[in-house]
């Protein structure tokens, strides 16, 4: 087991420098770092939240929210399917997820089913008949439409990533530094901002849903029937901001949608010198707005965000530049605001908030001030107690060991850009105490070989070969709960058991290794006739 | 080159131990049943003491300084914004409290911080500051609740699995037992500290349990060899002789340890302490467990010592008996 052999020493050199070459970024100055070549790896650990400050947002898209605005919407789409066929049907409703409608002529069951089976949801692959929405007839000329259960499942993956694409170009917008946005599990995104401390910015313009839609306002419905709930079907009252206007009963099916907006921005109106928001539509958008201002001169449209209206302005005439401007009860930095929110596009559904972290950057100083001494302390602990309890030499041997394991574990959580957390450095601290354990394994062994009358050499050979299971044993035990650790860890967790990982494997390499090779040459130089421990 | 001197503490640890541990396995067994059962009774009551991870809600440090925080102010405040379970109290200095309360049943986590932090401004007045603000909402927590309760449950399973591989079944029985009992203690120790049951801690005992294991597999390791060894020596003997040979290494590896996280605990901060005390804890007991735990129960249970595995081993003149 002493014996050199070539690519033990090419191992361990090159782990060495490695290591080295790895940590060196960590060290050095910006500035220098700064200056040298391209090809120098720079990566520096990665700092966790919690030590470098920030805040971290964990949300999850109200998929319950976006269940009933897609049934809501499948009502009218088969409320407006069957009119344009120009079929009577009557008692259309929904109930648990279910729209059931009765067709007035048996004869024109099945054709209505066939429309509805072609017009309405959307398409999803994978589902009979490729859409999103099944069909099925019942008694008594009734017609049953659901969404298949995948639908579920596809709303709130679409709904997911089209949020962090919104949130994305929200956050671009404020100018925050980096943040990282991620998907979790179904309907989960995680969002974390290092450096910023403060979350309610974030919070203010992500949790925004900023729907914007244009309804026409229902002027058949009287104030009476509006006090009595009269509510004809296909409209709905929508209240007001801020009570500005009056509560109004606008029809459910939007003329058009913030979708199809290109452009806002801020100005303030040319006659009042109020500020307003404006915007364009694209040539779609254009088309229907000047469509449907061509036909309702003298009518009022709403102009609703986020089931609130925000004004409700007669059409005094077709609009059809495919721009125009949203008066309001606005301030010059909440029309801003809603320019933004409005050119970043709508959330598919509202987000709530199921986690919140921060960390300020002054806490997050200290953090890593206290885990550096904290390091230390353990360190030079370590040192003087395996000095003292295997003397210089051995003792030394496994504080080079240490040392190079120290730089092994920087360099490896520096490549892999691991994040390193508070815990973390728990872990770390660990890993330098379980670290010489593999050490006091070998020479323990030694020592009771050396007792029982081997000579130097094999009692070294030995301690070496026969505790090499008894060390993978105790490992593979670390691993295994650093392993379950990161299965089933979050955050700061996640990082305790990566850094604990890593040393498990630096560690037994340089223990074993390391130490081998070093004790190896000074068996050479040496030739003990008794082990000095 | 001489050899070096011997050093001071390799005298200060003999290098032959000759205690005899099995002697006092009852007592410490009894010992031992005591202390999980009553660990066992605290962790239902009164219970631990659960961090937002798990439990829900949030957690700030509100500061006035320089002025002091009017604690009664802030309940109040908190009460009436219709949170449930408030907690005041003061925290370090008096221009500092530490407040956490639950997020109202649907509510959502985040508005509710953000609403009791505007509140507060309100109530406070300037200047009013609010140091690490969290919340997690119920949903999330009641799913870091499983998953840590399966993180730990799944580690001792795979802990039993591997040993029963490497060993043999009884040894993975008593390795089992001395994780429980190391999991059980850690817990009453939790209780009865008041410590923070959060997701670090659940970190700080998985590492226990890792640590215990690893004290525990050294010293199996060293008793099947031996038992492979001597193969007439009674049981209770060979056991004796195996804690023993390890003893130093077991002394060793564990001061170690808890020196390096005493280090931990004391410049760590407040954020560390409660989680490095716990592991200070924790491998205390699992050297004990090693000791006097798994190895016993091989004494109870009894092993095989198979015959087909035998494989004479020439023992040098200075070997044992």
């Amino acid at each position: 087991m002493l014996t050199l052999s070539r690519w033990k020493i090419i191992v361990v050199t090159l782990s060495v420098i490695f290591g080295l070459v790895f940590t060196l970024p960590n060290i050095l100055p910006q500035r220098t770092l700064d200056a040298l070549p391209g090809w120098v790896p720079k990566q520096k650990l990665n700092l966790g939240l919690d030590l470098q400050g920030g805040s971290y947002l964990l949300m999850e898209v109200d998929t319950a929210a976006l269940r009933r605005e897609r049934l809501t919407n499948l009502v009218e789409d088969v409320r407006t399917s069957l009119r344009g066929e120009q079929i009577a049907f009557g008692d259309l409703r929904e109930a648990g997820g279910v729209i059931s409608v009765r067709i007035t002529d048996a004869a024109k069951v099945d054709e209505a089913a066939n429309l509805l089976r072609q017009s309405v949801g959307s398409p999803l692959v994978g589902a009979i008949g490729g859409r999103d929405v099944s069909v099925a007839t019942r008694d008594n000329q009734q017609l049953e439409i659901s969404f298949v259960p995948e639908a579920a499942k596809a709303d709130a993956a679409m709904a997911v990533e089209q949020s962090i694409e919104t949130i994305r170009r929200r956050i671009d917008s404020l100018g925050t530094k980096e943040p990282t946005i991620t998907r979790q599990g179904l309907d989960r995104i995680v969002i974390q901002a290092a450096g910023e401390s403060d979350p309610e910015k974030l919070k203010a313009v992500i949790g925004k849903t900023a729907k914007l839609t244009f309804q026409m306002v229902d002027e058949s419905v009287t104030p009476e029937d509006m006090a009595a709930g009269r509510i004809p079907p296909g409209s709905e009252m929508l209240p007001s901001e801020d009570g500005y206007v009056p509560a109004y009963v606008v029809r459910k099916r939007a003329v058009v949608s913030g979708d199809e907006l290109t452009d806002s921005r801020q100005t303030f109106d040319s006659q009042s010198g109020n500020p307003v928001v404006s915007f364009n539509f694209n040539g779609q958008g254009a088309r229907k707005f000047g469509d449907a201002t061509a036909r309702n001169i003298g009518k009022k449209f709403a102009i609703v965000l986020d089931a609130k209206i925000i004004s409700a302005p007669v059409i005094n005439g077709a609009i059809t530049g495919g721009s125009g401007i949203i008066t309001g009860n606005f301030t010059p930095e909440s029309a801003s605001e809603l320019a933004l929110l409005l050119r970043s596009g709508a959330l598919p559904a509202p987000l709530n908030v199921e986690e919140q972290r921060t960390v300020g950057a002054e806490l997050g100083a200290d953090a890593v001030k206290a885990g550096a001494i904290s390091t230390l302390v353990a360190f030079i602990t370590i040192v003087v107690f395996m000095l003292l309890s295997y003397g210089l030499l051995f003792g030394g041997i496994s504080v080079i060991a240490l040392v190079i394991n120290c730089t092994m574990i920087v360099a490896a959580m520096s490549i892999t850009q691991a994040t390193l957390t508070l815990p973390g450095i728990a872990g770390l601290i660990l890993t330098l105490a379980v670290a010489v354990d593999a050490n006091v394994l070998i020479y323990e062994r030694m020592r009771d070989e050396a007792r029982a009358g081997r000579s130097a050499i094999m009692a070294a050979d030995a301690g070496f070969s026969r505790a090499m299971s008894t060390i993978i044993d105790a490992n593979v035990t670390t691993l295994v709960a650093a392993g379950i650790m990161f299965a089933f860890g979050a955050g700061p967790v996640r990082g305790f058991a990566w850094t604990l990982s890593i040393g498990v494997f630096t560690s037994v390499f340089t223990a074993v290794l390391v130490s081998q090779l070093l004790i190896g040459w000074w068996f050479r130089a040496a030739r003990p006739k008794k082990l000095p421990i | 080159m001489s050899a070096p001197m011997a050093w001071p503490l390799i005298k200060l640890l003999p290098q032959k131990t000759n205690f005899t541990f099995v002697k006092f396995a009852r007592l410490m067994a009894l010992i031992s049943a005591v202390l999980v059962v009553a660990s066992l009774i605290g962790v239902f009551k009164p219970g631990l003491n659960l961090g937002i991870d798990f439990k829900g809600g949030s957690v700030m440090e509100v500061s006035t300084a320089p002025r002091a925080v009017d604690l009664a102010k802030v309940r109040s405040t908190l009460e009436a914004q219709g949170l449930g379970d408030v907690q005041v109290q003061a925290f370090g200095a008096v221009d500092r409290a530490l407040v956490r309360f639950q997020t109202p049943a649907g509510g959502d986590a985040g508005v509710t911080l953000t609403n009791a932090k505007n509140a507060l401004r309100q109530s406070l007045g300037d200047p009013v500051q609010f140091i690490n603000p969290s919340a997690v909402g119920p949903k999330v927590s009641g799913e870091l609740f499983r998953s840590g309760i399966i993180a730990l449950a799944l580690a001792i399973g795979l802990m039993f699995l591997y040993i029963w591989f490497r060993f043999e079944p009884q040894f993975g029985l008593g390795a089992v037992a001395g994780l429980l009992h190391d999991l059980i203690l850690t817990f009453g120790f939790i209780v009865l500290f008041k410590i923070e049951f959060s997701l670090n801690t659940v970190a700080a005992l998985l590492t226990v349990i890792g640590y215990s294991m690893n004290d525990t597999v050294v010293v199996f390791d060293r008793l099947r060899e031996n038992l492979r060894k001597y193969k007439k020596m009674p049981l209770g003997e060979v056991i004796d002789l195996s804690i023993n040979e390890t003893l130093s290494r077991t002394i060793i590896t564990g001061v170690t340890a808890i020196m390096a996280l005493a280090g931990l605990a004391v410049f760590g901060g407040e954020a560390l302490f409660g989680f490095s005390v716990v592991m200070i804890f924790g491998i205390a007991v699992g050297t004990y467990s090693s000791i006097y735990v798994g190895a016993p129960i091989i004494l109870l249970w009894g092993v095989k010592r198979g015959d087909e595995e035998a494989t004479p081993i020439k023992l040098g003149a200075a070997s044992r008996p």
